[in-house]
């Protein structure tokens, strides 16, 4: 590799806020024609360092250098840096949602003629770049309209259209289902052979070692090391330890299940899609839960994991059609959230800040917000109870936060899941359905959610996860129930649950065909 | 320097949010001490006292409506309309049905909760926006008012007058001051005097320092010290003249909401909707209920500001309650509520309300005409959301601050990213 061209160095960088230093003395070199990976937990420091190489934090207020092609470059602002060449994809996708694709694409950058946009010509380069980053959607079509997966490959071909040579993607598989992210990996892979260099910021650690040739590891602001993923032989282990600055020797707490009889169970589950009423987005579905059993639903996106959970708890998503659900021996109907809470039911949804929490309480109100009728005497809210109820979980969940006062916005993703499951746990639940419950969070705090997941179940209480990362299903769970296409199609416990068994149930209808 | 520090964290409860809302109260007294060194004494007088109250009780009740409006996200154009359309229903059974005036009271609040219950339908059912279905009632209200009262002006009987123009009645000794406005002054004393007592208990159990103790002392001679004087002076007026009954009305409200919106379900509920919807249905939060709710509660509110209106004014008249909507909605974010929703409170929107009324008022003792005063009036609201969300951005919240802290630039205008990870420990440490 060293004999390769170093397209990107950046020197003893080092960035503070008041108060805190940010980066310091971070060191990365990227050669052309790469996929350079940079690895470390939350907070330590990637996204800032790729603040300061695009330009969102100018020339100025930072220490070091940064040399691009060979030259040392001040960027003033984001624009600066694009002109240069280096485009950065932010997780956050930046498109808007009621544009059509070849709008979006040139947003900011339209071709024009005479003052006018050349739609013509927008469109026809419009096909040309969908066809490189293998998009095949009409370009006419509305981001709205097409799924997260596609999304992301607007993004990409946005930035080509800005003439990339160093591409940064922030979390780009995030979002995305296994299809989708591999598709992406082999675009990745494709660029790399046209020369095109990446960096790539990702926690998922087995994508970093299937497609790096170098990974760059930073720990709480500086340079930990970079390794050649291919002459240091480099697996997962020996990433994680660098991020940690120890070994993790395992990612999952060590757990002995104590299972007991069936307390929860769902029937013949049917419902229909919200808007468009001919869709069926559970099909016949039935399942059932243990006490003390961690039950795990594995599925690709969009399989309707998050629809059957939504559904039953309360009926907050789609229509009902037919089904029951049957708690303790008993058939309960739960018609609104109020009603599933009440009967001890709990969901914590996939998306944290948009159906999770309230960015705008603090932690105490948000612990007690799914059951104000406990901390409430003739009508009237004690807030004594409150600051207790809230304190008493800061400290059993150990939420980073100085006082119970802190605005949950103001937190890491990790605290804020943890903010969210105290919400949850104060409810008192009996069964815990979690969605997708440690996504955009660091190795250490995912241990930290497992341990406390794992407690649960040792209550006494039945969870629910589901999850997009099968190695955390097959770790976490006693049996695992495959979804696809809005269907159960099978049943795997946990000393039959290996990724390519699942792989293979997630997407085959062979179980709903002998229905 | 420590305890000018303590000063400034405990003077008003301590929070970041009570920050805020002392920047307000220190602008209230900033303005009525300016205008009363402008007019040479004449803005505490106790008669322009009473009639700042008079004039403007009927506004401070709209806000407090408007305020839970506000903060679950919606907005109503239609309090001035609905206070006219009240207000000449009332008048009419007096005058024409003979209805006695309580009954003609309760009448109107029923006229209130089925307006409030139609347009609550709207919002909350069918989910055409609040702006849209309160743009079409202020039109169908004002249309209606006219109507009913063919343009014409409606008098109220004497009775009626009372709840706008009335005062407490004279008692006992003659002490030359209003007895009954003494008393109210001292039991409100005595309230500050137990909040206090109550809020350092509240503190201690929940393991916070409270406040020192000369600090909550300090805090109570002040405003124990501000009723005093109020109470004097609202006594100390015309002999027959008091607190009015209107401000009476409005104080009861004041008590009885803030108490609803902060130390209740029903209360939590509206600021989790307004903060983020669908999270507070997926908590258990009946959303359509509370939409319904905060559209009702408005209606019967306007309708009772149209009638305290019209028992001042004697009379319902076609152009009741023009323009009530924006000073209503203005008094409500000059005190510190987010036009997104779920910020804001009641006690900062009667503050915005009265710094709004003291700035009309003492202009209006100055002989500045209704042009210029809507001008400054105008540029008091932008300057007051304006300095707001500047100092939001800046992730700082005081005036001081940002003159301490020059250059200060942060990273709060680029995209989210999760936050610092590296202060985290030092946190933790201090927590424990």
């Amino acid at each position: 590799m060293s004999d390769v061209p170093i397209l990107l160095e950046m020197r003893s960088i080092t960035k503070e806020f008041p108060g805190v230093k940010a980066l310091s003395d971070v060191n990365l070199v990227v050669r052309a024609g790469e996929i350079h990976a940079i690895c470390g937990e939350n907070g330590a420091g990637k996204s800032t360092l790729m603040k300061v190489l695009s330009g969102v934090y100018p020339y100025g207020t930072y220490d070091g250098q940064i040399i691009y092609q060979g030259a040392e470059t001040r960027f003033s602002d984001i624009r600066a840096s694009e002109s240069a060449g280096i485009v950065i994809i932010h997780q956050e996708l930046a498109l808007i949602p009621g544009m059509s694709i070849t709008e979006n694409i040139f947003l900011g950058n339209e071709p024009r003629k005479r003052g006018a946009i050349d739609w013509t010509a927008a469109n026809r380069m419009a096909l040309d770049l969908m066809a490189r980053v293998g998009l095949q959607e009409d370009p006419d079509t509305l981001i709205k309209d097409i799924g997260v997966g596609k999304q992301q490959l607007v993004e990409i071909a946005k930035a080509f259209a800005k003439d990339v040579k160093l591409l940064i993607l922030d979390e780009p598989t995030a979002a995305l289902n296994e299809a989708d992210s591999r598709h992406l990996l082999d675009l990745l892979r494709g660029f790399r052979s046209r020369g095109i260099t990446s960096i790539m910021i990702s926690h998922k650690l087995n994508e970093i070692e299937a497609i790096a040739d170098q990974i760059t590891i930073l720990r709480d602001g500086r340079t930990v090391e970079t390794l050649n993923v291919k002459a240091d032989g480099v697996d997962e282990d020996r990433i994680v330890r660098g991020m940690v600055g120890r070994e993790l020797s395992s990612r999952f707490p060590d757990h002995t299940p104590k299972i007991g009889e069936v307390f929860f169970e769902v029937r013949n589950w049917n419902v229909r899609h919200p808007i468009s009423a001919d869709r069926q987005v559970c099909k016949n579905e039935s399942f059932v839960v243990r006490r003390g059993e961690i039950v795990g639903f594995a599925g690709l996106m969009g399989a309707g994991r998050t629809e059957l959970a939504m559904s039953v708890f309360g009926r907050s998503y789609g229509v009902y059609e037919s089904g029951t659900i049957i708690k303790d021996g008993k058939e309960i109907v739960l018609k609104s959230v109020a009603d599933a809470i009440d009967n001890g039911l709990a969901y914590v949804s996939e998306d944290r800040k948009a159906l999770g929490l309230n960015l705008l309480d603090d932690i105490k109100s948000s612990t007690v917000a799914a059951k104000l009728s406990k901390i409430s005497h003739r009508g009237v809210l004690s807030e004594v109870e409150e600051y207790q109820a809230a304190e008493a979980y800061r400290k059993e969940l150990r939420t980073k936060a100085p006082t119970v006062d802190e605005g949950v916005s103001k937190l890491s993703g990790g605290n804020q899941q943890k903010v969210v499951l105290a919400k949850w746990m104060f409810t008192d639940p009996d069964l815990l359905i979690l969605d997708e419950p440690t996504r955009g969070i660091d190795v250490g705090a995912k241990y930290e959610i497992y341990g406390i997941i794992q407690r649960l179940a040792d209550q006494g209480k039945g969870v629910v996860v589901i999850s997009s990362e099968l190695p955390e299903l097959i770790g976490l769970c006693d049996r695992i129930y495959t979804v696809f296409e809005g269907a159960i199609t099978g049943e795997i416990a946990r000393a039959d649950a290996d990724p390519e068994t699942l792989m293979k149930q997630m997407t085959s209808t062979k179980k709903l065909a002998t229905r | 320097m420590s305890r000018i520090k303590d000063l400034q964290k405990n003077l008003f409860g301590g929070t970041t949010s009570n920050a805020r809302q002392f920047g307000m109260i220190f602008t209230l007294v900033a303005i009525v001490l300016i205008f009363q060194i402008w007019t040479n004494g004449l803005t505490l007088r106790s008669d322009n006292l009473i009639a700042l109250f008079q004039q403007n009780s009927y506004i401070l009740i709209l806000a407090i409506g408007m305020l839970m409006v506000i903060v679950a996200g919606h907005i109503d154009l239609s309090v001035g309309s609905v206070a006219a359309f009240t207000g000449i229903l009332v008048a009419k059974s007096m005058t024409e049905w003979d209805l006695p005036w309580p009954a003609a009271i309760v009448f109107g609040l029923a006229i209130g909760a089925v307006i409030g219950a139609w347009q609550g339908f709207w919002v909350a059912y069918i989910g055409v926006p609040a702006f849209i279905v309160t743009l079409a009632g202020m039109l169908l209200f004002r249309g209606g008012n006219q109507f009913i009262g063919n343009a014409q002006s409606i008098p109220v009987p004497e009775g009626f007058r009372e709840i706008g123009s009335g005062f407490l009645p004279e008692f006992g000794p003659n002490t030359g001051y209003n007895n009954a406005t003494l008393l109210l002054g001292l039991a409100a004393a005595v309230a500050i005097v137990w909040r206090e007592l109550q809020l350092r208990k509240t503190r201690r159990a929940m393991d916070a320092d409270p406040a020192p103790m000369w600090i909550s002392i300090l805090r109570m001679a002040v405003m124990v010290g501000v009723i005093a004087f109020a109470a004097l002076r609202f006594a100390s007026g015309r002999v027959g003249t008091s607190f009015p009954i209107s401000g009476i009305i409005l104080v009861a409200l004041v008590i009885a909401y803030s108490f609803y919106t902060r130390n209740t379900a029903g209360g939590r509920h509206i600021y989790a909707v307004g903060g983020n919807s669908r999270a507070a249905e997926l908590s258990g939060v009946k959303l359509k209920r509370v939409n319904f709710f905060v559209m009702m509660n408005m209606s019967v509110l306007a309708a009772l500001a149209g009638m305290i209106f019209v028992a001042r004014s004697q009379a319902s008249g076609p152009q009741d309650g023009n323009g009530w909507e924006l000073d209503a909605i203005a008094a409500v974010f000059i005190g510190g509520a987010a036009v997104a929703g779920g910020i804001g409170t009641i006690s900062g929107s009667i503050v915005g309300g009265l710094v709004m009324a003291v700035l009309n008022n003492g202009l209006q003792l100055q002989g500045v005409g209704t042009d210029k005063v809507q001008i400054i009036k105008g540029l008091v609201l932008l300057l007051a959301v304006a300095i707001d969300v500047y100092n939001k951005s800046q992730g700082r919240f005081s005036i001081i601050g940002s003159l301490m802290r020059p250059f200060r630039r942060d990273d709060s205008a680029s995209p989210p990213s999760p936050p610092d990870a590296e202060r985290e420990p030092a946190k933790a440490a201090v927590s424990g």
